[in-house]
């Protein structure tokens, strides 16, 4: 299989959240997927959602420094939302059977697999968060997914000192671990 | 110090643990301590995998949150589409939407087309399989179809239908009195307020409940439409005594919008779980099937098609003719207005073969549509 350079290069953008190769990859599979999906009996959100998980698997698989695309861009991100979506339909009892095959396609399943997964794992994660509550949910989210230093936060929230701040904190994320792990370990 | 601060501290050394920002001496007393003590040990572990965990949410999270801003940047550049023309569409998507610009044209002319894409819908739409037994009308209400678009078309094409009324269900009805009276299911009548029954040729005619047998699923109904000409008498009779075991049967109906003949067998005397109440009959039957009559091959009328298992194929249920009876006989001790009602007993069409027989017959089966009207 010939390996696209240009499509390397991509890749190795899309790693490291470069927004130009995002767009550049997103501009030139969307509307195959999305006529793959309308065609076969889904809808323009529909088609979104899926093209993005496929998007994220690419992601994903693009940090890991000895990922090789062993096929052409395209078709990996073809096989994929083909894989996503049968399995979709499958879920919602609507067996269809004109899911078109007459593209090329490369195995995905475990890649389908893992990604199902980590999205159990991140839907479990965002209901424990959305359910902590305010002031802890901004608190945590601040530090840990907007990088905000404990100082800012503090000032931020009202705390009179950065060490209240990270008191709380801690507490938040006691209550937000015992919340994940207790949906993680029941499963979905 | 509370259990709670512990634990806190406790958190707060795991991190800094974690994060290598302890000093070699208490890194090598915390190593200690973690491997003499298997609680700390766990602890650290599973605040491990939770950061790993909290790590991995948020670079998803943000990815996700690139990923909708690229999507819209690139609707709004005009770079993809979302919803208008595709244009790189495949043939399916431009053949579908030729067909729906098609489709609303047609609709405009003559609404009925719109009613016979729902039936169609409903025809592939999977049906539940958590009940064993299926009603056999068409549950309109159920598929995602745009109403105001549906009412408007109503307006258009002159329906019999008051104003302001939405569509509900729909199923099939038969007369058992020339003067306007038709027998149908009550499960075909539910959640509705107004009935408009249509003939083979299409024409549509008002109709009043008369009355509704819940308990045996029977509904009596009445014409009550000027247009409507009353029938001297009925082709058929309605059978008083009992079909007999593998006798051929048939039925007319309307799945679809058209009158859809099909036939079977007689398979059982007791209908679904030993229910005496019913046949059971093998008969390829559909949504809107519901309320047909079945009759055997002299003409007779000998149940109501009503409900299907839903598990097996063809399996369908009937309810025996003698309920009909049954329920005319006690209406009329209530209502002096019903005395007239006069089921046919003699069948005109025995021994007729079976094209002639349906053509006698057809004019007496009518589609019935069931309206609520909109709060």
């Amino acid at each position: 299989m010939k390996v696209d350079i240009n499509e390397q290069a991509l890749l190795k953008g899309l790693a490291v959240d470069d927004s130009k190769a995002i767009e550049t990859i997103y501009k030139e599979n969307f509307t195959m997927v999305q006529t793959f999906i309308i065609n076969n009996n889904g809808s323009y959100d529909d088609a979104r959602d899926i093209f993005q998980e496929a998007m994220i698997v690419l992601y994903e698989k693009a940090q890991n420094e000895s990922f090789v695309l062993t096929s052409k861009l395209n078709t990996f991100i073809y096989s994929i939302c083909r894989r996503l979506w049968f399995k979709r339909l499958q879920q919602m009892g609507r067996f269809s059977n004109q899911i078109e095959s007459l593209e090329e396609t490369v195995p995905v399943e475990e890649d389908v697999e893992f990604r199902e997964k980590r999205n159990a794992e991140f839907a479990i994660m965002d209901r424990a968060l959305n359910s902590l509550g305010e002031p802890c949910k901004s608190l945590l989210e601040g530090f840990y997914v907007k990088k905000i230093d404990m100082q800012a936060l503090a000032r931020e929230f009202g705390y009179t000192n950065a060490d209240n701040a990270k008191n709380q904190k801690y507490k938040c994320l006691m209550r937000l671990k015992k919340l994940f792990f207790t949906q993680y370990n029941i499963g979905e | 110090m509370n259990t709670q601060q512990d634990d806190i501290l406790m958190m707060q050394t795991i991190e800094r643990y974690l994060d290598g920002t302890m000093l070699p001496d208490e890194k090598a007393y915390f190593e200690q301590l973690r491997k003499n003590t298997p609680e700390i040990d766990q602890m650290v572990v599973e605040h491990s995998m939770f950061l790993h965990e909290m790590d991995e949410y948020v670079v998803q999270r943000n990815f996700r949150n690139t990923l909708n801003n690229v999507h819209s940047k690139l609707v709004a550049e005009g770079a993809i589409n979302e919803g208008g023309l595709l244009p790189a569409q495949g043939k399916v998507v431009r053949l579908y939407n030729k067909y729906k610009k098609d489709l609303l044209m047609a609709a405009c002319v003559g609404g009925a087309i719109v009613l016979s894409i729902g039936s169609v819908l409903l025809y592939f739409s999977p049906s539940s399989k958590s009940n064993q037994i299926e009603q056999l009308s068409k549950d309109i209400a159920n598929i995602k179809y745009n109403q105001a678009v549906q009412s408007t078309m109503i307006k258009q094409v002159k329906s019999k239908l008051p104003v302001d009324y939405t569509p509900v269900n729909g199923g099939t009805g038969f007369l058992v009195d020339g003067k306007g009276y038709l027998v149908t299911n009550a499960h075909v009548l539910r959640n509705s307020n107004a009935v408009i029954v249509s003939n083979p040729n299409g024409n549509e005619f008002r109709a009043e409940i008369v009355h509704i047998d819940a308990v045996n699923d029977i509904a009596l109904l009445k014409i009550i439409d000027d247009d409507f000409k009353p029938l001297k008498s009925l082709p058929y009779s309605i059978n008083k005594s009992g079909a007999k075991l593998g006798e051929e049967i048939f039925t007319l109906g309307y799945p679809k919008n058209d009158i859809t003949y099909t036939q079977g067998y007689l398979s059982s005397k007791t209908g679904f779980n030993g229910d005496t109440v019913t046949y059971q009959i093998q008969i390829s039957s559909n949504p809107g099937n519901s309320g047909g009559p079945v009759l055997n091959k002299n003409g007779e009328v000998i149940g109501i098609l009503s409900t299907r298992q839903t598990q097996a194929d063809g399996v369908t249920f009937a309810i025996k003719s003698r309920n009909i009876y049954n329920l005319v006989d006690d209406l009329k001790k209530e209502d002096s207005s019903l005395q007239k009602i006069k089921m046919p007993s003699i069948s005109s069409i025995s021994g007729k073969d079976r094209s002639s027989q349906v053509e006698k017959i057809e004019d007496c089966v009518f589609a019935i549509k069931t309206y609520k009207s909109r709060q």
